[in-house]
């Protein structure tokens, strides 16, 4: 793991290496870079397999990060590539001549969080959303409880329990109000 | 379509199938009168859970296939973010049905991986015992299930009880019948109770003589056969571009196995083996599974035989309302039975998690693959095919 990520800093403008176990590592690349890298480790370094195409909303930045989960199924190696685009235009390049199933994944990102990824196929066909006009609704400027208590009506009669307070007084019934 | 078993072989006959486009789609034309478009599902005996497929189709023939998710989207990922991380258990465990296990499994493995925490001895094995359990009770579902699909319904029901009765020890293990949230952040919530395994043992020895009367049952019969060998076939070279996992890629001929290139629990003192082929038809794929089946019930064997009886359950974890765990990001997997199940979980130092991801297998097989698969094959196969993938659409959407 240790050779392949020092070589391949040698080729991409690597930072952020975060060992998270011996065969597992999360690594930061420039967007401009991203699919370039992903493309190598799959090509040149057998990370054949494409895990997993996620999304996180770093709202306080104005950022977004983009983590592309790859694995090598031969060596048994997993390597974590996260890249950041800016909040207000995100775009990315596809990766889907890379994976097949990477269009699925881009395709939930464009719904479910406003990224763009032009010329990946059926990117701006409704996936589990329809007809949705509101934002985003993974973007964390997006309020749920809000939306709920505007779109659904409220359940008359129904008793409940706050969790917080039942839980506190069932596992810690000593502490101190 | 003629029907090969060779996979090299194997060419699709398209001369009377519509043009393709730049993009490689279909252009059909309806007014043609020449093809049929036919919606199967959401509501449909024909598909596994709530999804549908728009075909199209020349004669019964299937030229063109779309599927549709979106009937069962309950937001969870985006629930988890508003919960602490204890209360966020009992939302994700519903984000696969069948297997809640392997929900629990990897989200408690995220949330002690984020925070630094040791699972004790007892509580790995037990965790294994319960993985295991859920993998049974999805297995005795799913291998005579797949019969089921060609009328043949026996061997479904006769599964269905076996099933029930894995359910009664999961009832006595953890109170729950189908969500448990036995494990939890930092162990399991308690110890076998007394009896357990001589019950257990009993369920055991019936499922073993269920073992051999599939056999019969299902596996040398004549139209389970015709109808199942050559047909629903997965490319090897599709292996890595749809990121096809667990038995379908093994029956593919792609030795992979969580358990084994990455164990986790207590697999990695149990003595088993993976089953794999290479006919990679619908056929390869069920015999894969009854061979999981004949594996599971060894691995229960063995997991109550080296257990041992008594020891400490739970690491001992911050106060669960007002834990805090540092920020950073992980991914942590599990083998379901249905392949590799996974999740990525990111903490920003706060009582939530800024995001959790499910990674689940249906997501690229019951998508991009079934697409794929369904072209070229014939109306009357689509529930085979769909059901000998596995697909679950509750961890398409969460």
């Amino acid at each position: 793991m240790n050779i392949i990520i020092d070589d391949i800093k040698t080729r991409f403008e690597i930072s952020d290496v975060v060992k998270q176990s011996d065969n597992f590592s999360f690594l930061t690349c420039k967007k401009e870079q991203t699919i370039s890298l992903v493309t190598h480790l799959k090509n040149i370094e057998n990370f054949s397999h494409l895990v997993l195409l996620s999304a996180v909303d770093w709202i306080e930045d104005g950022k977004f990060q983009l983590t592309y989960i790859l694995n090598n199924p031969n060596k048994k190696i997993d390597i974590a590539v996260r890249t950041f685009l800016d909040r207000e235009t995100a775009t990315m390049d596809s990766a889907h001549h890379l994976w097949k199933h990477a269009a699925t994944y881009q395709r939930e990102l464009k719904e479910m969080y406003g990224i763009d990824f032009p010329e990946s196929p059926g990117v701006n066909d409704s996936f589990i959303l329809e007809g949705w006009d509101d934002i985003p609704p993974y973007r964390r400027d997006f309020d749920t409880m809000k939306y709920a208590e505007e779109t659904f009506f409220p359940r008359e009669g129904r008793t409940t329990n706050d969790p917080t307070e039942y839980m506190k007084k069932k596992l810690y019934p000593d502490e101190e109000k | 379509m003629k029907k090969n078993n060779s996979i090299i072989d194997w060419q699709a006959d398209r001369s009377k199938y519509p043009e393709l486009d730049s993009n490689g789609k279909p252009i059909v034309d309806l007014t043609s009168q020449k093809y049929v478009k036919l919606w199967q599902g959401p509501n449909h005996p024909g598909v596994t859970g709530n999804m549908s497929l728009e075909l199209t189709l020349s004669g019964d023939e299937i030229v063109d296939a779309k599927t549709h998710v979106g009937y069962l989207h309950r937001g969870f990922e985006k629930l988890i973010e508003r919960r602490i991380y204890f209360k966020g258990l009992a939302t994700c465990i519903r984000m696969c049905v069948p297997e809640a296990d392997s929900n629990e499994y990897v989200y408690s493995s995220c949330v002690e991986d984020l925070a630094g925490i040791e699972v004790p001895e007892m509580a790995l094995w037990l965790r294994t015992l319960a993985l295991e359990m859920a993998r049974l009770q999805v297995l005795l579902r799913t291998v005579p299930g797949q019969a089921s699909t060609l009328s043949l319904g026996l061997g479904g029901q006769w599964g269905m009880y076996l099933r029930d009765l894995i359910l009664d020890r999961f009832e006595e293990l953890t109170g729950g019948r189908v969500y448990h949230m036995y494990i939890v952040p930092g162990g399991v919530r308690g110890l076998l109770p007394e009896g357990f395994k001589k019950r257990m043992e009993e369920n055991l020895k019936k499922i073993d003589e269920f073992v051999v009367k599939i056999e019969d049952l299902i596996f040398t019969n004549t139209i389970f056969n015709k109808r199942t060998k050559g047909v629903g076939i997965i490319d090897p070279d599709w292996v890595s571009q749809y990121g096809i996992v667990g038995p379908n890629a093994r029956a593919a001929g792609f030795k992979r196995d969580v358990r084994k290139d990455y164990p986790y629990g207590k697999y990695a003192e149990l003595d088993f083996d993976v089953a794999t082929s290479t006919d990679s038809d619908i056929y390869a794929r069920s015999q894969i599974r009854k061979q999981d089946l004949i594996t599971t019930v060894d691995l229960i064997r063995q997991i109550l035989a080296k257990m041992p009886e008594k020891g400490e359950i739970r690491a001992k974890t911050p106060n669960v309302l007002h834990w805090e765990i540092e920020k950073g990001e992980t991914y942590q997997r599990s083998e379901s039975s249905r392949g590799e199940f996974g999740m990525y979980m990111v903490s920003d130092g706060s009582k939530y998690p800024r995001r959790i991801n499910l990674r689940g297998p249906s997501y690229t097989h019951g998508v991009s693959l079934l697409e794929k698969m369904l072209l070229n094959a014939n109306i009357s196969d689509v529930h085979s095919i769909m059901v000998s993938l596995q697909t679950c659409p509750p961890e398409i959407e969460r």
